[in-house]
């Protein structure tokens, strides 16, 4: 397998449930859509395996986090299958954020004692 | 969602793929790329959309089905590419499957499951116990309860919520509008029977305490009864029927479920009812059997210890008299399963080896076929299958296999239960056998359990290596396979040696009953008919009127074409125990008080008993016509009395002092050799007395002795005796071979089975020996080809061959003999005449094995050398 020269990292496990919740706050998007925008938001610092974005999205639905529908996208004359979250999903975003910042701060004590800051 | 959604979200998923890689391609374009790269472009960003598609449609873990039903699929087409061992491992499978089924079937009716009383755990049988070790020489005994004994133990103890007692008895029932005579098996049971187990009649009510009386009577009909001969018509109940001449009342019919204790008894009378009040104050006529309900606040060892105190007394007060100094107990479902426990148990054991084997068998053959499917699996699992999905198809392959075997096997089980039940003719029926939702589940489980066994031993066997070594392996046969060729000898080892143990005990069952088959019962048992008749009290109330009626009945049979002999009697030799009685021999000193008295079977016999039935007469004369009531009282012992009471002195001249018969002195007149009351029990003393005396309560056996088949003259005599007596019903017409026979029904019938079984599993063994040593041929034909272009002989290819394949054999040979060792005690107490290490059975058992195995062998074996070298190496 060739190695990546760049500096990329793909989503950290777990988080990705999290990231399309948050995406889809600012309102309905499609899976490309959703890819592109956590890309877009990181200086394509997070790569988005759509092998593991398609996956997510369904498992979210089948939790009932998000609704989906099949809809006419506003700039392409096509239909786009748009995901929309629920109110089980909003729910869901706000546990799972401060899930992930008890986990960053933890981990942040451990790499960065008070005192030792640089 | 449900399966029909499937597709729609398969079509979903595609659609959205699909519609965002085109969008993708769309912005490679607007971003400048060349229409014919922008395709391409896109895929390399967007991944493999297949892959991406098959792990989102596995969110919706339909995979799972989807999967199996692949499986499926691909299973069913396997199994009709080669139909031939399709159809071998269906057919193994349904014979094992079925077997096992009905097997359990009767063990879950006749063992398992609670009796159709309420609280049937508490209820228990209560015998008399006598502490004689010549009494308990064969097996402990439990000696039916004297009507006093019962009566004591009843008003005398408080242990038990109530204690109820039934008899055997039959009656002639004869008919208001001319119907046919006919013999009825009846049983007297106490009032207190029926509330005591629960029972309630369906139409009446059951008996009162005012009706068990010997004046009574009272009659319930069993519902057999009620729906044949009276048309199952309610208003028969407070009418009368007439039993032996007498008019009864019936009072109640009993459910139809009512079966106790047994399906052939079809009235019931009170147990007081038609005996002679004498009869009940006494404490050593032992024809009662004794039921006792638990109270719930005191255990069965409290309970039975007053009973046991109270039955010490009563033997002290009759120290001379047959009173037993113990009690025995039994519970009520042992009771009715005692003689069939051991056979039955015997038998599942039998047919759960033959089931193992079949799996082992259906297991050899699927690692043949895994074998042959080696380099497919291999190149499988190198392209990403996973382990778990080689091992589930093979699982579902043999799942399929004991599946359509298991469903075959249930419809045959269904048949073969039926068959069973109704050759067994001991089979307790108190419980009705059939097949229903535990039985059911119990073929399910055997299913899945059997699935398993055949199909994960080679499932794991065959996806056990690494892929590369597989791979390697296939590209040359002569080194392949090792590993699997050893499994599959173990498993042949393992059959072998079960149906090594299986055809040592069929043998040695067979041999114990072609032992007791061949018994000589000490009389003429060729071309002799036998039947019963039962001549009524009320019509027949003096001796002079029976022996009118016998005599002129054997006048007229003894005069019939082809006769040449016939004997009247209470008892044919071979028909069972029937009565004994004590007696005293007034010539010698008395016996000292505190020891027991001698007891002989009591037996009935007419001038010419003994030479139509041929038994031999050793000293003294036989009856003659003056012998019978009113003249000098007579009797004729047999050898075993002479020889027990007489030792050493002439018993002719002297006399025996019978109790129950007139408290007379009986001289004794002849001495005739042994005959066997049963076959398989030692011979016991027996006294014959004349059937002219007039006691006949227990009713009169005529047998005729013809010069070619005897069942021809069933008719005739039957008539003879209709026109002596219109009213009199004739039973049990057989012959005295079938007497025989019918005692030994049940040996027969688990010897052959557990042969039959035997006999399948040695055909199993060797069908997969033979599998085995071919498959071994065809994998090591390239060796065998450079064996012989180096210069082997076919002799020694042959002999190479043979002794691979009876290795396993003689290993199984051996395993088998020794587990035989220890298997042959499970049978022990089933076999007559048989030592259960009987060399002669080990070793035929040993010789056919082998004759069997060398044949499975010698087939491939010679095929083996038979090969062409140059043919051998070009395949290759």
């Amino acid at each position: 397998m060739a190695k990546h020269t760049r500096q990329r990292a793909n989503v950290l496990q777990g988080t990705l449930d999290m990231l399309i919740l948050r995406t889809l706050l600012y309102g309905p998007a499609h899976g490309h859509e959703i890819g592109k925008h956590i890309q877009r938001t990181t200086n394509d610092f997070l790569q988005m395996q759509h092998g593991s974005l398609y996956p997510a999205l369904h498992r979210l639905e089948r939790r009932g986090w998000v609704t989906s529908k099949w809809e006419m996208a506003p700039d392409r004359n096509r239909e786009f299958k748009y995901y929309r979250l629920t109110e089980k999903g909003r729910k869901q975003l706000v546990v799972e954020e401060s899930q992930w910042k008890q986990m960053a701060e933890a981990v942040g004590r451990i790499m960065w004692p008070a005192g030792e800051e640089s | 969602m449900r399966w029909w959604q499937i597709r729609k979200r398969d079509a979903d998923v595609e659609r959205e793929l699909q519609s965002d890689l085109e969008l993708e391609e769309e912005e490679q374009r607007e971003h400048g790329v060349p229409p014919e790269e922008a395709r391409h472009a896109a895929l390399r960003s967007f991944g493999n959309p297949t892959l991406i598609s098959e792990q989102t449609r596995a969110v919706w873990s339909w995979n799972g089905l989807e999967s199996l039903l692949r499986d499926l699929r691909i299973s069913v087409r396997t199994l009709f590419r080669s139909p031939g061992f399709s159809i071998i491992a269906v057919l193994v499978m349904a014979l094992c499957i079925g077997a096992t089924t009905s097997l359990f079937t009767v063990v879950r009716a006749v063992l398992l499951s609670p009796l159709p009383f309420r609280d049937p755990d508490r209820l228990v049988m209560i015998y008399e116990h006598f502490r004689d070790p010549s009494m308990n020489a064969q097996q402990f005994n439990y000696n039916p309860v004297a009507p006093a004994d019962y009566y004591d133990w009843r008003t005398q103890t408080h242990g038990f919520e109530d204690v109820a007692a039934w008899r055997f008895w039959q009656f002639a029932l004869t008919g208001e509008r001319g119907d046919l005579p006919e013999l009825v098996s009846a049983r007297g049971g106490t009032w207190n029977l029926f509330p005591l187990l629960g029972v309630n009649a369906v139409i009446g009510r059951t008996f009162t305490e005012s009706e068990d009386r010997p004046d009574g009577s009272a009659v319930m009909l069993t519902w057999n009864l009620f729906a044949r001969r009276f048309g199952g018509n309610p208003s028969i109940v407070g009418s009368q029927i007439h039993l032996d001449g007498k008019p009864y009342t019936v009072v109640g019919v009993l459910p139809k479920w009512f079966t106790y204790p047994d399906a052939k008894v079809q009235v019931w009378v009170p147990y007081a009812s038609g005996l002679p009040p004498e009869i009940l104050r006494h404490h050593d006529y032992h024809f009662s059997r004794v039921v006792a309900r638990l109270r719930p606040d005191v255990s069965l060892a409290n309970a039975l210890s007053k009973v046991e105190a109270v039955q010490y007394g009563l033997h002290l007060q009759n120290r001379n008299a047959p009173v037993a100094e113990d009690v025995a107990p039994r519970t009520l479902s042992d009771d009715l399963a005692q003689n069939v426990k051991k056979p039955l148990t015997v038998l599942l054991c039998a047919v759960g080896c033959m089931l193992l084997i079949g799996c082992l068998n259906v297991a050899n053959l699927l690692v043949a076929r895994s074998a042959a499917r080696q380099r497919e699996i291999a190149i499988r699992s190198a392209l990403g299958a996973r382990k778990m999905t080689l091992i589930r198809e093979q699982l579902v392959e043999s799942l399929l296999v004991s599946l359509a075997g298991g469903i075959t096997g249930a419809l045959l089980s269904l048949a073969a239960t039926e068959w069973l039940v109704s050759t067994w003719t001991n089979l307790p029926t108190a419980r009705s056998i059939r097949a229903d939702g535990t039985v059911l589940a119990f073929a399910c489980v055997l299913v899945f359990a059997t699935a398993l066994l055949a199909g994960l031993l080679p499932a794991i066997s065959s996806t056990g290596r690494g892929t590369i070594a597989a791979l390697q392996a296939s590209s040359r046969s002569a080194a392949g396979s090792q590993s699997r060729t050893a499994l599959r000898k173990a498993l042949l080892t393992v059959e072998i040696a079960t149906t090594v143990v299986l055809l040592i005990a069929a043998g040695l069952l067979l041999k114990s009953f072609w032992r007791l088959r061949t018994t000589d019962v000490g009389c003429a048992t060729d071309n002799v008919l036998t039947m019963d008749y039962s001549l009524p009290a009320k019509k027949y109330d003096s001796p002079e009127k029976m022996n009118a009626f016998n005599e002129m009945l054997l006048e007229h049979v003894r005069v019939m074409l082809g006769v040449r002999a016939a004997a009247l009697g209470s008892m044919v030799p071979g028909a069972g125990a029937g009565e004994d009685d004590i007696f005293t021999i007034p010539e010698h000193p008395p016996i000292a008080p505190g020891t027991a008295l001698p007891d002989a079977l009591y037996r009935t016999a007419d001038p010419g008993y003994f030479s139509a039935l041929q038994i031999p007469l050793l000293k003294g004369r036989f009856f003659t016509s003056a012998d019978r009531a009113g003249s000098p009282k007579t009797v004729i012992i047999n050898r075993l009395l002479a020889q027990q009471y007489f030792p050493g002195e002439n018993p002719v001249g002297k006399h025996l002092h019978v109790v129950p018969y007139g408290n007379a002195d009986y001289e004794i007149v002849g001495v005739v050799a042994d005959t066997l009351y049963q076959v398989g029990q030692p011979a016991k003393a027996t006294m014959y007395f004349p059937v002219l005396n007039g006691d006949n309560g227990m009713g009169l056996t005529l047998a005729v002795r013809g010069a070619t088949d005897p069942l021809s003259f069933s008719i005739p005599i039957q008539k003879k005796i209709a026109e002596l007596d219109p009213e009199l019903p004739v039973s049990d017409v057989l012959t005295i071979q079938q007497i025989v026979e019918r005692s030994l029904g049940n040996a027969s019938l688990s010897a052959s089975l557990v042969l039959g079984f035997a006999v399948l599993s040695l055909l199993l063994a060797s069908v997969g020996l033979y599998g085995v040593l071919s498959y071994l041929t065809a994998q090591r034909t390239g060796e065998i080809g450079v064996r012989m272009a180096l210069g082997a002989q076919r002799e020694d290819v042959l002999r190479l061959m043979l002794s691979d394949g009876l290795r396993p054999a003689l290993y199984g040979l051996t395993i088998g003999l020794v587990a035989s060792i220890w298997a042959v005690r499970v049978i022990q107490s089933m076999l007559y005449g048989t030592r259960p290490l009987d060399p002669a059975i080990f070793a035929s058992v040993a010789a056919s094995m082998l004759v069997v195995a060398a044949l499975a062998c010698l087939v491939p074996a010679w095929r083996a050398s038979r090969i062409d070298p140059m043919q051998a190496l070009r395949t290759e």
